[in-house]
């Protein structure tokens, strides 16, 4: 009978499998959400322990729990699991997955078996990365850049971990690629481009940036591995190769990678916002199309990783330019979002705090890029411990914090129950806080010439990395607690009804938690998605 | 920690970074607090306790276009001072003073016209001198905090800096591209000093016997200083340095034995590494060199490691 499955919700329907299987054989795009979602935090969790044994290394000089080998392997498969696994993935295979599909009024994504398919290459690549870190001849030390020659003469298990990021790029491609024809082809009557709300707009502008930019570092990793198993030399100069090349290759990838992680990001704090202001987003059709111009300037800035590696002056410059030209379009929607409070109704509940520090931590983050995007400050502080502190104001301060904005706002959606929200708004706080102790005074260290990547330090730096090394502690606290908090609502939380927060777009107005294909009826849209009366 | 330090004046490229550094800095604290300012303001002054009921407000035309010119403008100015910094780092003076800098893991050697070489990095005060960087193994690179200048080490690549040194004095120099185990011991010393000094040390060039540097090129281009370091540091295999003439335990068929480190017992150990291990090192790491390197090469590291008191 047709009203009795749609009291069944997506998580009770088990569709005739039985236990594990029905999570890891089952193509509904919800369900693949939370298989990301729980492989997802896993290695974010792995990841920020090592990062925390890093910051336990460096809180005093010298060598104290580990040597200079072990530290070099720690840093390089943090980076590994952070960039690969954690970040690049992260908003969109988990919330991309569950509520693209929903809120453009679809049953689920285009391809769900090639859909399912992504999460096991997903795995593939993720236990590759683990094997890499155990077996063989010990973790890989070349960083997460793998920079040749150096990668290419290391005697550790550089390749599977070039294997890793290789499995884990393909799985980013097809992701992509099911997200650009599930947008094109399955918006619901009316959903004209600009009604569709701006998290899906932010996925399909990341969706093109996995689709083409993911290819080259594919090429560059199997050039690599030529280079160790067949000695052609691409980029070993004993071979006849040149070093650059890798360089130009791997972040023609690896500096669209970064929009690929914080577009998806945006488009979390555009839909939270409007939710908690009670007000249609300002300026809607600036932050979608700002969302493509980052998306297609972003392709051309990534020589800015380079002006210290002997390129042309010309090229130094060109890039230094179109690096400051990409800095707009962010500004453009930092300036939106905070029109959009103006005059609002403002309930500030968690999501909205993570939102709100969002934008606080995404401008420093911003606003230092700023530094090293210049050609001549960028060369006292490129590769020191200043860089460090910047992509982490981005990378954590901006993915990880939008992060955790949209798993507050969408966990009711999701599992149906609602999380103490006190417990949750202290949680904040301490993430907050240590977030900040621990990434800020690695500006200060980097700008009096701390390098990064160093396992010993001179004792002038003392202070700054001590300070660093307790806000580790403070902030993997607040994670504990908040992750704690979210666990406990599965059990103890209250229903949490269709519409908590009092949203507009689609995925509040479907069952709570929703069914197996989301929509009895197929909506027809005919208005704008921010309407609020 | 002195903040300040920053904007002390060791070279004359330090002027054009910091003032790129303050100019951007100062714009973007602006429009930080600022930006942050309004939005707390609103939070607070828009909750929905004191303004119950929103207005809804679609967006404003000429907002996005203030929004958009202004931050264009104003990283426009950013690029320009960015660029004047940097192109004076690339006009090298006609009369700069060359020093070859070669790159290695994990030190470095620098050059000087006469042909002396030195560990530590030498430099007259108020001279221009063009470092021309190169690396002989991975990419390293040079990095002088105190002077602003940093450029990369590129195997078969020649990379240059420039700088005219302007205050006496002592400044690190660090390798700021990741290079494997010792990266971040991989340091030097800059010394400016005033010119009639540093041309005493530059004349006092005591010739170096030519068996001894044959000695060290062998280590580094069999790789050998990657596993026993140069500096006393333990790696995988026991240091070179005061190896010579001095006692050590090894292990012969797993019974312990004493032995003097003298010229038979080095070179038994390069070409049968494997018979006498110190204790407290792994055996079979090494392999026999017998085939790599000829008797002579062997005894030239032999006499090398003889000077590494």
């Amino acid at each position: 009978m047709e009203t009795q499955k749609s009291h069944l919700n997506y998580i009770e329907d088990t569709q005739g499998r039985k236990g594990i299987f029905a999570w890891i054989l089952s193509t509904d795009h919800k369900r693949i959400g939370i298989l990301y979602l729980i492989s997802i935090t896993t290695f974010f969790l792995v990841g920020g322990l090592l990062g925390g044994l890093m910051r336990l290394e460096l809180a005093a000089p010298g060598e104290t729990v580990m040597d200079a080998q072990t530290y070099n392997g720690l840093f390089t498969v943090h980076g590994i699991i952070m960039i690969f696994m954690v970040v690049i993935p992260g908003l969109g295979a988990v919330f991309g997955n569950f509520f693209l599909p929903i809120m453009i009024g679809a049953r689920d994504v285009a391809f769900p078996k090639l859909n399912l398919f992504s999460w096991y290459l997903y795995m593939t690549g993720a236990l590759l990365a683990v094997y890499s870190q155990f077996a063989g001849t010990g973790a890989p030390d070349t960083g997460w850049t793998f920079y040749a020659p150096y990668s290419t003469d290391s005697s550790t298990n550089v390749i599977p971990a070039v294997f890793a990021a290789f499995v884990l790029g393909f799985s980013s491609i097809l992701t992509g690629l099911n997200f650009i024809v599930t947008i094109h082809r399955m918006r619901a009557p009316g959903m004209t481009w600009f009604r569709m709300p701006l998290f899906p707009w932010s996925l399909y502008a990341t969706a093109w940036i996995q689709v083409l930019a993911t290819p080259i570092v594919g090429i560059t990793l199997m050039m690599i591995v030529a280079e160790r198993w067949f000695q052609i030399g691409f980029f070993d100069p004993a071979l006849g190769g040149d070093p650059i090349l890798y360089q130009h290759l791997f972040w023609i990838y690896s500096h669209p990678a970064v929009y690929i992680m914080i577009l998806p990001a945006m488009g979390v704090i555009s839909e939270i916002i409007p939710t908690f202001v009670k007000k249609a987003v300002f300026g809607y059709k600036a932050i979608a199309l700002s969302s493509i111009a980052i998306a297609g300037v972003g392709y051309f800035v990534w020589g800015h990783h380079m002006y210290t590696s002997g390129m042309s002056g010309t090229a130094r410059w060109f890039f230094s330019f179109l690096t400051f030209i990409v800095a707009v379009p962010s500004a453009i929607k930092v300036f939106n979002w905070v029109s959009t409070m103006y005059k609002g109704s403002i309930d500030v509940r968690t999501p909205f705090l993570y939102a709100a520090s969002f934008i606080f931590l995404f401008m420093i983050g911003g606003l230092t890029g700023l530094v090293l995007g210049s050609l001549a400050s960028d060369v006292h502080v490129h590769d020191t411990a200043f860089v460090v502190a910047h992509f982490h104001y981005i990378i954590f301060g901006g993915m990880g914090f939008s992060f955790f904005a949209a798993i507050h706002y969408w966990w009711p959606k999701m599992f149906g129950k609602m999380y103490n929200e006190f417990k949750a708004n202290v949680a904040w706080l301490i993430v907050f806080i240590g977030f900040n102790v621990l990434y800020f005074p690695q500006f200060i260290i980097g700008i009096q010439g701390m390098p990064r990547r160093y396992f010993d330090y001179l004792p002038q730096f003392h202070t700054g990395h001590l300070i660093s090394s307790i806000g580790a502690a403070i902030l993997l606290t607040g994670i504990v607690m908040m992750i704690v908090n979210l666990m406990k609502s599965r059990k103890n939380g209250n229903p949490a009804g269709i519409n908590p927060w009092g949203g507009v777009t689609l995925e509040w107005t479907v069952p709570t938690p929703p069914p197996v294909e989301n929509f009895d009826e197929i909506p027809t849209i005919t208005e704008h998605p921010y309407t609020f009366d | 920690m002195n903040f300040l330090q920053i904007f002390s004046g060791a070279s004359n490229m330090v002027e054009g970074v910091d003032r790129s550094f303050v100019v951007i800095f100062g714009i973007s604290l602006f429009f930080l607090i600022g930006i942050t300012g309004v939005m707390v303001y609103f939070i607070i002054r828009y909750d929905k306790k004191r303004n119950p009921k929103a207005t809804q407000i679609e967006g404003s035309n000429t907002l996005e276009i203030v929004w958009t010119v202004v931050p264009l403008v104003l990283v426009m100015v950013m690029f320009y001072y960015g660029y004047r910094g940097y192109a004076k780092m690339r006009e090298v003076p006609d009369d700069a003073m060359n020093i070859k800098v070669i790159a290695y893991m994990w030190d470095w050697d620098f050059e000087y016209e006469n042909g002396k070489v030195s560990k530590d990095l030498y430099l007259p005060i108020d001279k221009p001198i063009k470092l021309n960087l190169t690396s002989i193994d991975v990419v390293h690179s040079l990095y002088i905090p105190s002077f602003r200048v940093k450029e990369d080490a590129v195997p078969r690549k020649d990379n240059y800096l420039w700088f005219i040194p302007q205050m006496e004095g002592e400044y690190e120099v660090l390798c700021t591209e990741y290079c494997g185990l010792r990266h971040s011991f991989m340091g030097a010393k800059a010394i400016v000093m005033k010119q009639d000094n540093f041309n005493i040390w530059l004349a006092d060039f005591t010739p170096v016997d030519s068996g001894t540097i044959k000695g060290l090129e062998i280590l580094r281009a069999n790789a050998c200083i990657g596993c026993h370091s140069l500096d006393g540091s333990k790696l995988v295999g026991p240091s070179f340095q005061g190896l010579f003439g001095a006692s050590r335990t090894v292990l012969v068929d797993g019974v312990e034995k004493s032995v003097i480190a003298d010229e038979k017992y080095l070179i038994h150990s390069i070409k049968e590494p494997n018979a006498e291990v110190v204790k407290g090192y792994p055996a079979n790491v090494m392999q026999s060199y017998t085939k790599l390197l000829t008797d002579e090469q062997i005894t030239d590291v032999a006499n090398y490691l003889k000077t590494l008191k």
